[in-house]
């Protein structure tokens, strides 16, 4: 879930973002549906430069039993602390972790690998695969010269504890994962790896799986439009002999 | 009467999806470690994230070590709070509470198991408890932890990874989650409400 001002809101390609609705109900909803696990990105954190609005992580909480992870401009052990005692599980570094990837060393010694994720804006151009930041905001996205491959190598060996890969290509349009790119990555990590952007179909999500060979899918845009459910999406998964929990 | 939950406040510092977990099963909770307004409570909560040593030198530090084994409430560990009920973990070579006498080992890395081990994973019940009435056979609750209580006597509930340890365990009016009951969605608030109607 992309927050923005309070409200969840989701664009196309990182732009254009339009209000989905009220972040406590969503987040009842999908849970009581059977996500595994929710996400919520303050979007305009890095790009405003300022840190997470922590206000609606202690309510989200107190209205959830599965666990979360946020982002947004988390860039100290202070940050993180703060957002992990309000019941966040993980917190997710991006823009931060680029422009200071000793944090990552810093927050996985201090509260341990398993609740650091990095998140990785991958935008496909050419052959190369580069990684980008501050996509929150179009005027201020920008290349960072980094290869994606290079990146994931670097988040690991520094201690991420997972790795949410989000191709920016495919975002909200709904033509399924980049299933090519997340396998090449796939084989340049050993932990696990989130597919994200452009699910659009449950046989998408089941292809990620197979093909691709991701730990977990990351989808947004079908749930929002209502244009499947997360039990009747898992049910099918089930039924394609990959595990779920129902 | 409400129940009253104490939660032990030495070890870990997440503590609030816990408080909230208890409080929508309609609880009075209170994080504490004055030992008085502990044995005032109806039922007691260990939990516990971080290392073993530290959390034992916090808990000895607040002169809760024998306190805590004659307990005569119903006393559940969370994680970290149920391994500190065995006699020793490997990590660091601590001494813990001896409750129960085992000694948590860590997990070895291996493919597809990476270490530590963290997510939703499924529980088997090998025994009719209190604690676990009610609930589904092999249902996911969600686990983060690299130490691991081996099968034993007291185990009641096993999980595998890739290995069989302990997710549950019961001793007299002790028990014992490895998993975070209060993260694990239904069937682990359904454990909670088990707990506190005990």
């Amino acid at each position: 879930m992309d927050v923005k001002d309070g409200l969840v809101v989701k664009g196309v390609r990182f732009r254009n973002h339009k209000v989905v609705g009220d972040i406590l109900q969503l987040a009842e909803r999908y849970s009581n549906q059977g996500a595994d696990e929710l996400v919520f990105y303050d979007i305009t954190a890095s790009p405003e430069d300022r840190s997470v609005d922590r206000s609606w992580v202690n309510r989200v909480a107190e209205k959830i039993n599965i666990p979360f992870c946020v982002a947004g401009g988390i860039r100290s052990i202070g940050d993180a602390e703060e957002v992990l005692n309000y019941g966040a599980d993980k917190i997710s570094i991006n823009t931060p972790a680029i422009n200071n990837p000793d944090l990552i060393d810093e927050l996985a010694k201090r509260f341990g690998t398993q609740c650091i994720v990095i998140g990785i804006d991958s935008f496909e151009d050419g052959n190369n695969y580069k990684v980008f930041s501050n996509t929150g905001d179009p005027s201020k996205t920008s290349d960072t010269g980094l290869f994606v491959n290079d990146w994931i190598k670097e988040v690991q060996e520094r201690g991420a504890g997972e790795i949410v890969l989000n191709c920016m290509n495919q975002d909200g349009v709904r033509d399924g994962y980049d299933i090519e790119q997340l396998k090449t990555m796939r084989s340049h990590t050993n932990i696990p790896l989130i597919a994200s952007g452009g699910a659009g179909e449950m046989n998408h999500f089941k292809d990620v799986f197979h093909i691709s060979d991701v730990s977990g899918a990351l989808a947004a845009s079908v749930f929002h439009k209502s244009i499947m459910k997360i039990c009747e999406l898992k049910e099918y998964l089930r039924e394609n002999d990959i595990e779920v929990r129902l | 009467m409400k129940k009253k939950v104490a939660i032990i406040d030495s070890i870990g510092s997440n503590m609030a999806s816990l408080i909230f977990a208890l409080k929508r099963i309609d609880v009075n909770v209170e994080v504490t470690n004055g030992i008085s307004s502990i044995k005032e409570a109806s039922h007691i909560i260990l939990p516990g994230v971080g290392a073993a040593k530290n959390a034992m030198m916090r808990l000895r530090q607040k002169e809760l070590i024998n306190e805590i084994s004659n307990f005569s409430q119903p006393t559940l560990g969370i994680c970290l709070g149920m391994q500190l009920f065995m006699n020793a973990s490997l990590e660091d070579d601590t001494e813990c509470l001896g409750i129960i006498s085992n000694s948590c080992k860590p997990f070895e890395n291996q493919k597809d198991y990476p270490v530590p081990h963290m997510g939703w994973n499924k529980v088997h019940f090998n025994t009719n408890s209190k604690l676990t009435k009610n609930l589904t056979d092999g249902e996911y609750y969600y686990f983060v932890h690299s130490y691991y209580v081996p099968i034993c006597n007291e185990t009641i509930g096993v999980s595998r990874y890739p290995n069989d340890f302990s997710s549950v365990i019961e001793r007299d009016n002790f028990f014992g989650t490895q998993f975070h009951p209060e993260k694990s969605g239904l069937p682990g608030e359904k454990l909670l409400e088990n707990f506190v109607n005990l």
